[in-house]
């Protein structure tokens, strides 16, 4: 399974992993439009800043993940082949449970449509969005079990 | 012969059987619920009385879940006594069921008070869905409700009501609402939403009668408060809260004090016998005791530590403590932990209230370790919190950030923000 490591002494929080994550996520996947669309497409990056620091966090793909032990309806899944932690966007009911749970803080809330919003590596990508547009590679990814 | 057997089929059943299959892929696993559909997840209960899902959008796991795991269901069946010795589960169709390793997780059932009139015809609870099909049918020519206790169901039902236009009466005794989850200013800010959405509520009072309907004294036409006024409706929700379903196990030489009563492993003193979930009384690391703590995730966690002893694989509970998120109303709220100290000199306690914003925050410190968590309105980092609460991480350093707007992972001692970055903790 692929993992995001992120480098606190490398990145420079300018922000472009959160940028290109939205556009990611959005529908016309188009960087002008995409800032336009309701509901607002949401990155599910998050720079995290306290300055001088500044490094990026998405989800961890935690082994035993709270949040799928907290999800009360069931979408927050395991995917036993990958260990990737799946999200089930018609299956959530925006209960929150998991955001109580997750040290990283790195499931966002999307109050537009009242569930939330993960990571999911970017399936389709052959690189996360957030890692092949950081301008200075603090964003990497690495293979890690299963 | 099963090898396992579990007793309740909801989150703790649920993740027992999983824990197991995890290990154990092949050790016959039977499972023994009341219920003919189990796997359902109950705090969607109230999502269903409004209206905005139906069963089978409320099932927590794939419908062929026991399938898959290759569990023998023994479902609509009731447990009617266990022989310890003998290692024995007689059913009520007089079905004997032997076990290797046994699990109790028969949950919880609603506390009802002894009020007079509560045998009238509208008296509903609120903990299974049966119970909430037929509220559900019973609000399709309903128009005003009382709600008794306002905790988290009592809320989350209210809530549901308001959705579907009824006119709804809260009534609780303590004098604030979620005062189990709160403290003044917090609830201020959800009975405030709540008035606004039109509910009414009554803080410090009970419902000390039901009366009958004028046309017909067997069905509710409405409720006695204790300073004696009354309040018309027709239905009563009493949803006070749960108490552990011991029935099966009362008188029995399995260790009780309100619940079963566990060690880490969720082991009770019996041998080969675990109990998990709502019925038992697990670690809380805040208070650092034994108690109940009816709650979803908890009980999920613990079955699922129970399954992996059960199968051999020793796994400690790490324990939990009184936490909940609420979607209520419109205002997400997270509560964790000693939240409302009784004697708050003995604590530090950071709070931010921005009542026109509907936003409040309150860390509750004991020497510079989180103990308490009350989110209002802004609840995105409550994870981190509660991370730092759970591991006991000294935030003498930063504790000031707590509260603010900008606290994330950028804060924290250079060690923890490391590991975090690389991946995973636990």
């Amino acid at each position: 399974m692929k993992r995001i490591i992120a480098r606190e002494e490398i990145c420079m929080g300018c922000g472009l992993c959160e940028v290109y994550c939205t556009v990611q996520h959005s529908k016309t996947k188009d960087i002008i439009k995409a800032y336009k669309e309701t509901p607002k497409p949401i990155s599910r990056v998050r720079l995290e800043v306290a300055k001088p620091i500044s490094f990026a966090i998405q989800c961890r793909n935690c082994e035993d993940a709270p949040c799928v032990i907290a999800c009360l309806s069931g979408a927050m899944t395991v995917d036993e082949e990958t260990g990737l932690i799946k999200h089930n966007k018609d299956k959530c009911i925006g209960c929150w449970t998991c955001v109580m749970v997750c040290p990283y803080g790195a499931l966002k809330m999307d109050i537009s449509g009242k569930v939330v919003a993960k990571c999911d590596l970017c399936q389709e990508l052959e690189s996360p969005a957030c890692v092949a547009n950081c301008p200075n590679r603090a964003l990497t990814v690495k293979e890690v079990r299963p | 012969m099963p090898k396992y057997v579990i007793i309740g089929a909801s989150a703790a059943g649920i993740g027992a059987v999983e824990a197991i299959r995890d290990v154990d892929p092949v050790g016959t696993i039977a499972v023994i619920s009341e219920e003919l559909c189990p796997h359902y997840s109950r705090p969607m209960i109230s999502d269903f009385v409004s209206g905005q899902v139906s069963f089978p959008e409320m099932m927590c796991r794939e419908d062929d879940f026991w399938r898959k795991n290759d569990v023998q269901e023994l479902l609509g069946r009731k447990a009617m006594t266990i022989d310890f010795p003998k290692k024995r589960v007689t059913l009520d169709n007089g079905e004997r069921v032997i076990y290797e390793e046994l699990l109790i997780a028969t949950g919880g059932k609603p506390f009802c008070p002894r009020i007079e009139g509560a045998d009238k015809d509208g008296v509903f609870t609120f903990t299974t869905i049966s119970d909430a099909e037929r509220l559900a049918e019973k609000l399709e020519n309903s128009k005003s409700i009382v709600v008794i206790g306002a905790g988290l169901i009592g809320v989350s039902v209210t809530e549901a009501l308001v959705k579907r236009g009824l006119k709804v009466t809260l009534v609780e005794l303590q004098d604030k609402i979620l005062s189990l989850l709160l403290d003044a200013n917090g609830s201020d800010i959800m009975e405030d939403v709540m008035r606004r959405a039109g509910v009414t509520i009554v803080a410090g009072q009970s419902v000390q009668k039901i009366i009958g309907n004028p046309k017909n004294d067997q069905a509710v036409g409405g409720v006695v408060l204790t300073k004696g006024n009354q309040i018309a409706c027709d239905a009563v929700i009493v949803a006070i809260g749960v108490v552990p379903r011991t029935d099966l196990v009362t008188g029995t030489e399995l260790k009780l004090n309100r619940g079963i009563i566990v060690d880490n492993f969720m082991k009770t003193n019996l041998p080969d016998v675990y109990a998990s979930g709502d019925v038992a009384e697990a670690w809380d690391f805040t208070l650092t005791q034994n108690r109940l703590l009816p709650l979803w995730p908890l009980a999920m966690s613990q079955g699922k530590v129970a399954g992996y002893n059960m199968a051999g694989k020793k796994t400690e509970y790490a324990g939990g403590t009184n936490m909940s998120s609420l979607k209520y109303f419109g205002i997400p709220v997270v509560s964790i932990g000693i939240t409302n100290p009784k004697d708050p000199t003995t604590f530090e306690i950071l709070t931010k209230h921005e009542p026109e914003k509907n936003l409040y925050k309150k860390i509750v410190l004991k020497d510079n370790i989180v103990v308490g968590i009350i989110l209002v309105n802004e609840i995105e980092r409550a994870g981190t919190l509660f991370h730092l609460m759970k591991n006991r991480v000294n935030v003498k350093k930063f504790k000031r950030e707590l509260i603010s707007e900008a606290f994330g992972l950028a804060v924290l001692p250079a060690s923890l923000r490391k590991t975090m970055c690389q991946g995973y903790i636990r």
